[in-house]
């Protein structure tokens, strides 16, 4: 008797609570996530770096969405994160519980029309974008002090070890054919460690590092003499201006580099387009969290919000070591303007780095 | 440099950090012996409980757990049959057959405490060398690095068994497998028929699994008794650790091997075994028994896949270059604990290094202990029917398998690699030889490719790579050289052939001319390439032809005296099942082609379902049960692992809950 009347008291509560979604549904639903789970999609294996970004996020994201839902990181790695995506945008529901985090080599292949594409980025709310960096340097033996004596390079052949045409080492390999510099890319390296070793071996002799990877790796033969820093890739304002990076605020961004060599940029050229186009989807906005297609307003807010509050949070900010780096990570309103350098090209330069990577490097993307 | 190590071992010993350390080992012990699952799956598990711990007692855990599986994964390998992970393929070879005369206990303890004396050198090295190891990695180029790929497929004469042409086309055929995908050189996609799933090739652990783990569930199931037949585990215990002892500097030997190839990144760990394998035929003087139970080929490969960890943490610590998958898992653990790998790891950070260097040293010890505690309970699985076994390694290796990318290509691709194993196993073509073909494959491309680009040919000069060369070429003169009458020192890795000639040739010739097919259809595809993405399939598929040639002439001209000559199928089976080996296949495709239907989890409750009801008869109680007791096992571990699990047609048209979604 008295379990029968506790059910009819639950089902009579549960009633209720429905009219009440139900009736505050179209003014303003209360988002809460209470004893939910949140899946984090990411389109790479365990181990790499967007694994480590989102996990390290994670808890914090957990914090500070209403009702602290557990937030867990679910990889669906394969076909060099094309799967995932694929499959995030056919299936992840736009009700809160699935986001997805991708990163540079997800957005390369859209950017450059490839048609095993399904995802459209221009579909998808961001609600964060982390960006990154990174420095080029060359061996001391060049007797290039800085970028401003780069013109001395310009009959020698370098040689650059690439992880590939169309992989993140598509930024290099832009920003020296739009530098005038002579490279040979060697391809086939499995990571930018794989570069470095190249390089400290002296079979490379220019290479870019990610910042982290400079401050321990790189700087360390800097001191000892044996190498120089040229320039970093910089970063975005949000106003979409290439600013110098906050880590090396001692060293001249690409662009600055490229007016020490050539003058003063007038007018941006469609080889500058399209480089930039690349810089800022492989790192000044490398990595943007975003919720499906058709995601309610509400909810986007809400981890619009949650990111402004996790980013804030002290523990983060004391625990974010070489994660995050120095840089400044896009939440709130200035998400948009970041992701649209992450995500768009203008057509003529989309066309110019396809011909260009079909010309010299044999690459086909239909 | 003392006092930091001892500082580091001092911190390590209190209660909390050594119940981390004992947390991890308990966890890798039962990932390692689940067949398939190895570090990374391990590490995945415990990445998100990094979060807030802290750094000592997170870097126990995390080592406690790499260091015991390649000691763990032993007990699949030695007493399945089954490769525990890609570290102990080689076990198999002579671990398994022992374990069929009765001898597993010896086999076991054997391969524990040669793992344990392999775990410890290992851990010694990182000590010492970690402090001077940077110019001797740097050393080794691109040039140097294939080289090794070279001593690697060397290797392939060693486990050709008695036909040498077979071996060398099984070795062209995993060649022609490992180029699927990606060409280093260009980027350009090869043989991937335009699916996105081939674009980064066959995932190691599928072919590993397929090749291995496939035709020996489909034979012992044919057997229709459990592993063990009549035979017990036996009581060799002790004479295991004697046999070790005895045995102690090849043990070193082995040691050493594996800790320098693990400290040489770019390798990659999954040949580690198979040339400490190579190299223990290669020098002993009796060989006759390897490949039937030759407690030698246990010790060598068991005593390098566990120094290995060890070396392979060099890297990963002073450059952070990952060697192998679950060091890549291993380092973004250290990232997430706020440890950037670099040079300061030999110098500023050095305590942190010396605290992963007694935890490599006191969880090998550990694990080492758990493993023989556990082995008489583990090992009693090898008494129960086989056919009550069967569902439960089927569920594991496909579990194993879909890690790679949590989808149904990763089953269809277990079951086409399956139906190779199956095949290459009984025509006698070596699968080790294939496998090693597999794994150096893209190795072998990248770094000739690399070498010519960096050095030009000059690079075969280098005095580095001349040495490593002329220790190849000893070692095939090793391994060659005979007494009069006597053979050459060649592992029959599928069986005799004297055995197995069989009258009736056709089924082997049509075998034979399917591969002869595949090395034409290699041949055609790379033909559309640029020069430096096609030149590698196209020498592959010259090779594989003309050996698969040789192998099959005799064959088709009628002389049927020769090792060419094999069909397991000829030999008399005690027992058997209807249809074969195919009908235990078709049981597979069944599972695969429900999951493609239904979902893995529905699709794995009804396979129980069904196979216990009508292969092992079961009772309907039991049947569920078993059934119950499979379906909780999945569960626990897909939560843990945050696993949706591959879709079907079902989940295509209806959003279900978890587990079906």
């Amino acid at each position: 008797m008295k379990n029968s009347l506790r059910f009819a008291k639950g089902v009579a509560a549960a009633v209720a609570a429905a009219a009440t979604l139900a009736l505050t549904v179209p003014a303003q639903a209360e988002v809460d996530f209470s004893g939910q789970t949140v899946e984090w999609w990411i389109p790479f294996g365990e181990g790499g770096g967007s694994d480590v970004w989102a996990r390290f996020y994670a808890p914090y994201l957990s914090k500070y969405l209403p009702g602290q839902p557990n937030v867990i990181v679910r990889n669906v790695p394969g076909g060099g994160s094309i799967t995932g995506t694929n499959e995030f945008v056919a299936r992840a529901a736009p009700d809160g519980l699935s986001i997805i985090g991708t990163s540079g080599s997800t957005q390369f292949p859209y950017l450059l029309g490839d048609s095993r594409v399904q995802y459209e980025y221009a579909d998808l709310e961001p609600v964060l974008v982390s960006p990154t960096g990174g420095v080029v340097y060359i061996p001391a033996h060049f007797g290039v002090a800085d970028a401003s004596e780069l013109g001395k390079l310009m009959g020698t052949e370098l040689i650059y070890a690439s992880q590939g045409a169309t992989s993140l080492d598509l930024v290099p390999m832009l920003a020296f054919e739009v530098m005038g510099l002579n490279v040979r890319h060697v391809f086939g390296m499995t990571g930018r460690g794989d570069g470095r070793l190249a390089f400290e071996r002296g079979e490379a002799n220019i290479d870019y590092q990610t910042s982290s990877a400079y401050l321990t790796n790189v700087l360390p033969l800097v001191e000892a003499g044996d190498a120089v820093p040229l320039f970093s890739w910089g970063v975005l304002d949000a106003q979409g201006n290439v600013q110098r990076d906050p880590t090396f605020p001692d060293l001249p961004h690409f662009l600055e580099a490229y007016e020490m060599v050539h003058g003063p940029i007038s007018a941006y050229g469609i080889e500058l387009q399209a480089y930039l186009a690349f810089f800022g989807s492989g790192f000044a906005a490398q990595k943007p969290v975003m919720l499906p297609n058709g995601t309610p307003d509400e909810i986007v807010q809400v981890y619009r919000q949650a990111f402004i509050d996790a980013v804030n949070d002290p523990d983060l900010q004391a625990a974010k070591g070489d994660i995050l780096g120095d840089y400044e990570q896009a939440v709130g309103d200035d998400v948009a303007g970041v992701y649209a350098a992450a995500t768009s090209i203008d057509p003529v330069a989309r066309d110019w780095v396809r011909t260009y990577l079909s010309e010299n490097y044999n690459v086909t993307l239909d | 440099m003392l006092d930091t190590l001892f500082a580091a071992l001092l911190g390590l010993l209190t209660f909390q950090h050594m119940g981390f350390m004992a947390l991890g080992v308990i966890l890798g012990l039962m990932v390692g012996i689940l067949p398939g699952l190895g570090g990374i799956v391990g590490l995945s598990l415990l990445l998100p409980f990094l979060y807030g711990m802290d750094q000592t007692s997170a870097l126990a855990m995390l080592i406690g757990l790499v260091a015991v599986i390649p000691t763990s994964d032993t007990f699949a390998s030695v007493l399945m049959g089954i490769p525990g992970s890609t570290a102990s393929q080689a076990t198999v070879l002579d671990g398994f057959p022992l374990s069929k005369k009765g001898q597993a206990a010896r086999a076991l303890s054997a391969a524990f405490s040669a793992s344990l004396m392999g775990g410890l050198f290992g851990a010694l090295v990182l000590t010492g060398f970690v402090v001077v190891a940077r110019p001797l990695i740097l050393s080794f180029s691109s040039a140097e690095l294939f080289a090794l790929t070279i001593f690697g497929l060397s290797m392939v004469g060693v486990l050709s068994g008695s036909n040498l042409a077979k071996g060398v086309a099984a070795a062209a055929l995993g060649l022609a497998f490992g180029a699927i995908g990606a060409a280093p050189a260009t980027g350009e996609y090869r043989m991937e028929f335009g699916w996105l799933y081939l674009m980064n090739g066959v995932p190691l652990v599928i072919v590993a699994l397929g090749l291995f783990a496939v035709p020996e569930i489909v034979d012992l199931l044919r057997g229709g008794s459990s592993i063990a037949g009549k035979t017990t585990l036996g009581k060799g215990w002790i004479e295991g650790i004697k046999d070790t002892w005895t045995y102690r500097w090849l043990a070193l030997r082995c040691s050493g091997l594996g800790a320098i190839i693990g400290a040489i990144p770019g390798l990659g760990g999954s040949v580690v075994d198979w040339i400490a394998y190579g190299h223990v035929v290669q020098t002993s003087k009796d060989r006759s028994q390897f490949g039937k139970g030759d407690i030698r080929g246990v010790i060598a490969p068991e005593s390098a896949n566990n120094a290995k960890e060890g070396g392979g943490l060099v890297p990963t610590l002073l450059f952070g270059i990952p060697g192998s998958g679950s060091m890549a898992v291993f380092l973004a653990g250290l990232i997430l604990l706020g440890v950037q790998p670099g040079p300061a790891m030999a110098g500023r950070n050095l305590d942190v290094t010396y605290t992963i260097v007694w935890s490599l040293a006191l969880a090998n010890v550990i694990g080492t202990l758990l493993c023989i505690v556990a082995a008489p309970g583990i090992a009693r699985l090898t008494t129960i029917r086989y056919t009550l076994v069967a569902p439960f390694m089927i569920m594991v290796i496909s579990f194993a398998s879909f890690q790679a990318t949590r989808s149904l290509y990763d089953l269809i691709a277990l079951l086409v690699m399956g139906i190779v194993g199956v095949l290459l196993k009984r025509f006698g073509w070596p699968r080790p030889a294939f496998l090693i073909g597999f794994v150096l494959a893209t190795q072998a491309e990248r770094y000739l490719y690399q070498a010519v680009q960096f050095y030009d040919w000059g690079f075969l000069t280098r005095p580095l790579v001349l040495t490593i060369i002329g220790l190849t070429v000893i070692s095939v003169w090793l391994g060659a050289r005979k007494k009069p009458g006597e053979k050459a020192a060649s592992v029959n890795t599928e069986g005799t052939s004297e055995l197995a000639q069989a009258g009736q040739v056709w089924p082997q010739l049509v075998f034979g001319g399917l591969i002869l097919a595949a090395f034409a259809f290699v041949f055609w595809e790379s033909y559309g390439l640029s020069q430096l993405g096609g030149i590698f399939p196209t020498w592959v598929a010259v090779i594989g032809f003309a050996a698969t040639l040789v192998a099959l002439l005799p064959l088709a001209t009628g002389r049927l005296e020769t090792t060419a000559n094999f069909d397991a199928e000829t030999a008399k089976r005690e027992s058997d099942v209807k249809g074969g080996a195919w009908a235990m296949l078709a049981w597979l495709a069944g599972f695969v082609g429900g999951v493609a239907l239904v979902g893995f989890f529905a699709a794995l409750m009804i396979f129980f379902v069904v196979f216990l009801r009508t292969m092992a008869k079961t009772s309907w109680v039991k049947t569920l049960l078993l059934t119950l007791a499979a379906g909780i096992f999945m569960l626990t571990l897909a939560r843990a692992l945050n696993l949706v699990m591959p879709a079907g047609l079902l989940q295509a048209q209806f959003n279900l809950p978890w587990p079906f979604r």
